[in-house]
């Protein structure tokens, strides 16, 4: 049995030390880790997957440390994916969740990784999928992403996520925040945190207009009428009525919004009531099968773009580097383009000749 | 495949341990580790010894730099060290000390397995370069 073989076997037996070192493997791309990362495969698919994403200082890692401490209460092992910035000069990070997760130490079962953006091309979003792989291979009944809202990076890293909670707090702008595209269109379930705080009423109701809105536009499909009773009585959100109502209504999902306060605990079991609740509706409306599909595809796509990428790198180091090719775009001997038709073209014979070939 | 690029990154968790409140140290070191390109977790204050050694074992942490003020070093580390040792993750950290620590604990505190002990008016410049010279290869 060779090392990575024994790696394997150690993490599926549950060695934590087994888990941290595969995830390293993962994040420094070593050699032998997609042989390590295939074979997780076949022992995945068991965690739930939960997002939380939100802007600076929102309460996020407060939130998941409640959410990992009830999860623990209720007999369930966790695991966080807490992800940070790095510099884009040095690469240097300093990952700072992991110090609000005050509630689980002491607790191995609360298994806390925290992770920085290394690579380019999405590189991130592949090894924070494939370090879900190995906590989901490990056992881990719940898996928790954090990661900060800030771009469209973040947006393809909670995608890997079944249900994406999105971090809300109070007076974080006028409502034309909310018409806004990106980070708000992903939520699965917003979370308004600090809620005690002045001007929470105000961001629960233009949140409440927002998904009003979605829901007129006829964007969800067949559900609207139901969605605005859902709406009107989101005070007391009760997920059975839904459940047990006509087929039609369980095709749709309302973005519930769940209010927290998240340094007293309160509301995270109304929050992971909300997190159930979707996965019960990813599961009944078959959405859940489309999600991994495309998820998969994503993954593939992401492999595929990276590996072409190192390629054309290799290549370009073979040329003597890209700085000679700049400093004659500089020099206004060429263009960009022109130098991307030239480096490519080669590929692109390469590939007409091997359908010739197929044919 | 031959195109793979390794993207390893020196990763240092920067520990307070025990019951002492100055930090200022700590958020220097991690500040020029974080310059120096480094991942750096932060503990973050008053932690006990196993919330130190099961940071290190979940973050799977090249460098151990543990900031000390309180004079409790010779019985906090080893407790430490005690932890690494049961998780299997002693003999490839590099365990750093950081502080005030007398002259006549060092012996003790390198017999547990500690790498270096940097004292009052080291260097930052020569923490890293002693990091970058003795981080494990993995």
């Amino acid at each position: 049995m060779n090392a990575d073989e024994e790696l394997l076997e150690d993490l599926l037996a549950g060695e934590h030390r087994a888990l941290a070192r595969v995830i390293s493997k993962i994040e420094n791309r070593s050699s032998g880790y997609r042989d390590l990362v295939s074979e997780l495969y076949a022992h995945t698919g068991d965690a739930d997957v939960i997002g939380v994403t939100g802007s600076p200082g929102a309460g996020k890692s407060t939130l998941v440390d409640k959410l990992a401490e009830t999860y623990r209460d209720r007999g369930e092992t966790v695991g966080v994916i807490a992800i940070d910035p790095s510099s884009p000069f040095t690469g240097g990070a300093v990952l700072g969740d992991r110090i609000r997760m005050a509630s689980t130490v002491g607790d191995m079962d609360v298994f806390v990784r925290s992770m920085s953006a290394r690579g380019t091309l999405g590189g991130l979003s592949t090894a924070t999928a494939d370090a879900v792989k190995a906590m989901d291979a490990f056992g881990k009944d719940k898996i928790i992403i954090e990661t900060v809202g800030a771009g469209q990076n973040e947006i393809d890293i909670v995608r890997t996520a079944d249900t994406v909670a999105v971090l809300v707090p109070p007076g974080s702008g006028d409502e034309i925040q909310t018409l806004k595209a990106g980070i708000l269109e992903i939520a699965d379930v917003f979370v308004v945190n600090k809620a005690d705080r002045d001007g929470a009423d105000r961001t629960v109701q233009e949140l409440r207009d927002m998904i009003q809105l979605d829901e007129g536009g006829g964007m969800a499909g067949g559900g609207g009428h139901h969605s605005q009773e859902v709406i009107d009585a989101h005070d007391d959100w009760d997920p059975e009525d839904d459940v047990d109502d006509a087929d039609a209504d369980a095709e749709t999902w309302t973005t519930p919004i769940v209010e927290t306060v998240a340094t007293r605990g309160e509301g995270v079991d109304d929050l992971l009531e909300a997190f159930a609740d979707h996965r019960q509706y990813l599961v009944d409306s078959g959405e859940h099968a489309e999600q991994v599909r495309g998820r998969y595809a994503e993954e593939i796509r992401t492999l595929l773009r990276e590996d072409v990428h190192a390629m054309l790198e290799d290549r370009l180091a073979a040329a003597g580097g890209v700085d000679d090719l700049a400093e004659a775009v500089r020099q206004g001997e060429t263009d960009p383009y022109s130098i991307a038709d030239d480096v490519l073209a080669p590929v692109e014979t390469c590939l007409e000749d091997l359908e010739i070939d197929d044919g | 495949m031959s195109s793979e690029q390794e993207q390893e990154s020196i990763r240092c968790l920067v520990a307070k341990v025990g019951l002492d409140g100055h930090d200022r140290g700590a958020h220097v070191i991690a500040r020029a580790f974080r310059d120096a390109g480094f991942e750096v977790i932060y503990s973050g204050l008053h932690k006990a010894p196993e919330e130190i050694v099961q940071a290190a074992v979940q973050e799977d942490v090249d460098v151990l730099g543990i900031s000390i003020l309180s004079g409790a070093h010779d019985t906090l580390i080893p407790k430490i060290m005690d932890g690494l040792e049961e998780y299997g993750a002693k003999e490839d950290t590099l365990v750093l000390a950081g502080g005030v620590i007398p002259e006549e604990d060092r012996a003790e505190l390198k017999a547990e397995g500690v790498a270096a002990i940097f004292g009052p008016g080291t260097s930052v410049e020569e923490t890293i370069e002693f990091v970058r010279e003795n981080a494990p290869e993995r």
